[in-house]
């Protein structure tokens, strides 16, 4: 449920950089969601239209980059997706310890009309 | 042709939940405190390990920040017993977030001391916000059952001390203390596992030490 509050972070942030850029509208909005960063993709999808109504991101496509989280083996170095119930490498059958890759939650970009553009 | 143009942003959505819990921080570091949050399913024993352990923290001023999805049960019964609390209820939310916890603070007047700030009971959501705290304490227990590190990885990841309450029952439940153990130990290395019984009280000497010494390095 506290994918609304975030939902309208995402929209708000969006707005400003466009804003910024001189453009009234946001094409598109590409966002990072890493499996574990807490946040369920699908649920900001499902706000997202509700919220952007009336904003310069209403008619905004969002495309949502999800990341699937890995661990890396503290013996071998390889990066691994763990399966349910373990942390074992499948490699080398040691133990995974977790990274940064699963976590993120980030607006990677914008995209706006290039007025340059004919 | 697009005849759109990209603009970079990688900016994180989190930004200002953190900047908010980095001002929380700096503010009650200035003031003395030292802030622990503490994380647990709903009937984890929060609130009876935080009576056991400020009973052993008497050489400091105890405060604590209650947080509810509703009800004030818990803040009634500190109060009760002399500790300066208070109810923050989300009416709802899973978690508290740097806000809500900001605007405790101010109401709380606190300096010198440890505030503890009890989460809403949740072993998700409450893991992945920052909200001002120098430590997170996770209280799990032996009814909840040995697998819980490998159900719900990032609370246990993120904590700074686990308790490991209930364990008077360890005799009449099938918790598999190795199981745990190494779960635990994938995700976290260092933070200490301590095993105590809010029932009984044992247990809490060794976790209350290990605030005191915390307390001591920020001093």
């Amino acid at each position: 449920m506290h994918e609304y509050p975030i939902t309208r972070r995402i929209i708000e942030i969006a707005g400003e950089y466009a804003k910024d850029n001189g453009a009234s509208e946001v094409k598109v909005i590409n966002l990072v969601v890493g499996d574990y960063c807490g946040y369920v993709a699908s649920s900001i999808e499902l706000y997202f239209e509700l919220i952007a109504e009336g904003t310069p991101c209403e008619h905004a496509k969002l495309h949502i980059e999800r990341v699937v989280p890995k661990l890396r083996c503290t013996g071998c170095g390889q990066l691994f997706v763990r399966k349910p119930f373990t942390f074992e490498c499948p490699l080398c059958k040691g133990e995974g310890t977790p990274t940064e890759i699963g976590q993120e939650f980030y607006i990677k970009s914008i995209e706006v009309q290039d007025l340059n553009k004919p | 042709m697009s005849e759109n143009k990209e603009i970079e942003i990688m900016q994180s959505v989190y930004d200002k939940n953190d900047q908010v819990a980095a001002k929380i921080k700096a503010s009650l570091t200035e003031n003395g405190i030292f802030a622990v949050n503490v994380m647990g399913a709903p009937g984890a024993g929060k609130t009876t390990s935080l009576i056991q352990l400020i009973k052993r923290l008497q050489e400091v001023t105890a405060y604590v920040i209650e947080g509810d999805i509703e009800a004030d049960f818990d803040t009634k019964t500190l109060q009760s017993l002399g500790v300066k609390a208070i109810q923050i209820n989300t009416g709802g939310a899973c978690h508290l977030d740097s806000p809500l916890i900001g605007q405790a603070v101010e109401d709380l007047h606190i300096s010198n001391g440890v505030l503890f700030i009890e989460n809403i009971g949740n072993l998700v959501c409450p893991a992945e916000f920052m909200i001002g705290e120098h430590a997170k304490m996770l209280i799990s227990t032996v009814t909840e059952g040995s697998d819980k590190p490998y159900k719900y990885p990032l609370a246990f990841e993120k904590a700074d001390i686990i308790l490991l309450n209930k364990c008077d029952l360890l005799p009449y439940v099938d918790f598999d203390e190795d199981f745990f153990m190494k779960g635990v130990r994938a995700l976290n290395k260092t933070a200490p596992v301590i095993k105590v019984s809010g029932k009984t009280g044992e247990g809490y000497e060794k976790a209350a030490e290990w605030i005191m010494e915390k307390i001591k390095k920020q001093q």
